[in-house]
């Protein structure tokens, strides 16, 4: 048994892909499908720059393998912008200055938008626990919270 | 760090997925959460000839009390636990184990059932299903069985499990009134393993006298360890501040921990004592709190 075919629809868009089974998913979706807004980072599972939702859970997507997602749905940092419109979230990043060096951004934002689904009114503390599965070296964690905080607000006034 | 490569299973009921695992023999390997496996692979430290995931075997992510028991589906991640209102309301311990394993992102695929199944003494769940004197089911080509945990974990990331069986469930039993259970772990950072971890799970009697208890330890040995004689002590005695500190000392002298990066024995040792204080304290708070 060697490689087999998988579909993926990735930000709306349905793929069909032939896959080693050994191929993570993080790989598929930069190597395989060019989306290289997703990021790797420390490749074992701790520092989250490789984050997507799958089937709207936020995932690490560098331990995952892409064979394991057939049939399912995944977003990207690439699928947060709507008609040349940021979403909340990366509006947020923008206004507060969330990143620095922007290594972690996308993970960040991932983590961000699964979390404010279930949490529209979160505290900073529930922020920063939500936030704790994703590193960010240049530590702009102050920003990054308040980025969070922006988007959700600004999502509250949306509803 | 791309992991060796492996022929992938993905099987959608238990039947076939034993019936693979007898059929590729020892290289097989059941992939769960994958939270511990797939890091593991990449860092080639594992390298399983067969993959056999379970993850598109439905009925196996329930979290229900039936039969005077709490059924936890192997399946059910870790994230499940967390938000389970049945959970959060009658067994706290569990919430509070589930809140410290990884980060919230490996809990969103982090499994119970691969916790217990992969047997690493520094998992958490070990520890607390020792306290709740829980058992696996274990689904194998005859049908199931259940292992009490205590002669679950056989050794260094070794269980009773054979292989040809899958870890289906873990089934715990529905505490008394006044039970009360807390998990204390003390970790350097978020997604860190314990230095030391302490789970404890009791039954008040009458008049402030303990019924019940049992005290697990995380991390500090080779095995998930049972602190028998600290609970020994405490059993059919008023829980006062010596007998706890007795439990405590005995607890501390029940583990075996080894120098690392996370402390010197003798520090671990201690830190054991302190947080069985801790532990068992919060235990006591909820189960006078309780009817």
């Amino acid at each position: 048994m060697g490689s087999q075919k998988i579909s993926l629809k990735v930000n709306g868009v349905d793929h069909e892909v032939v896959v080693e089974p050994r191929l993570l998913l993080v790989h598929c979706l930069r190597e395989v499908l060019r989306l290289t807004g997703t990021h790797i980072g420390c490749e074992t599972s701790h520092c989250g720059a490789c984050t997507v939702h799958l089937d709207g859970k936020a995932i690490k997507s560098c331990s995952l393998f892409a064979i394991q997602a057939d049939g399912r749905e995944i977003t990207t940092v690439e699928g947060l912008e709507q008609d040349g419109t940021l979403h909340p979230i990366q509006e947020g990043f923008w206004q507060e200055h969330g990143l620095q060096c922007g290594f972690c951004t996308p993970g960040m934002m991932m983590t961000a938008t699964a979390f404010l689904k279930d949490h529209p009114q979160p505290t900073e503390d529930e922020i920063r626990v939500a936030i704790s599965g994703n590193l960010c070296r240049c530590t702009g964690y102050m920003n990054i919270v308040k980025s969070i905080q922006y988007a959700a607000a600004k999502l509250r006034q949306g509803e | 760090m791309i992991p060796p490569s492996f022929e992938y299973y993905a099987p959608t009921t238990a039947e076939e997925a034993i019936g693979l695992l007898q059929q590729l023999g020892p290289e097989a390997k059941i992939l769960s959460g994958g939270m511990s496996l797939i890091p593991l692979m990449r860092l080639r430290l594992a390298a399983p000839r067969y993959l056999i995931d379970i993850n598109r075997i439905a009925g196996l992510a329930e979290i229900k009390e039936t039969d005077g028991a709490l059924k936890i589906g192997a399946l059910a991640r870790e994230a499940e636990l967390e938000r389970s209102a049945l959970v959060r309301s009658k067994y706290p311990i569990l919430v509070e184990t589930a809140a410290v394993i990884g980060d919230p992102l490996v809990r969103n695929r982090a499994t119970v059932g691969g916790n217990l199944a992969h047997a690493d003494p520094a998992n958490d769940h070990p520890a607390t299903m020792l306290a709740l004197a829980a058992e696996v089911v274990a689904t194998g080509p005859t049908g199931e069985r259940r292992i009490p945990i205590t002669s679950f974990f056989t050794g260094f990331f070794a269980t009773a499990l054979e292989p040809d069986e899958i870890l289906t469930e873990i089934r715990i039993p529905i505490p008394p009134p006044r039970s009360g259970g807390a998990y204390v772990k003390l970790e350097r950072k978020v997604g860190d393993f314990a230095t030391a971890g302490v789970a404890v799970q009791l039954t008040l009697g009458r008049d402030d006298v303990c019924d019940q208890v049992r005290i697990g330890l995380t991390n500090v040995g080779s095995m998930p360890i049972e602190a028998q004689q600290a609970e020994e002590v405490m059993r059919g005695k008023r829980v006062e501040p010596e007998v706890l500190r007795r439990a405590a000392q005995l607890a501390a002298e029940a583990s075996d921990p080894s120098a690392d990066l996370r402390g010197s024995v003798e520090y671990k040792r201690d830190l054991v004592r302190v947080l069985t204080v801790r532990a068992l304290n919060r235990a006591l708070e909820q189960a006078r709190r309780g009817a």
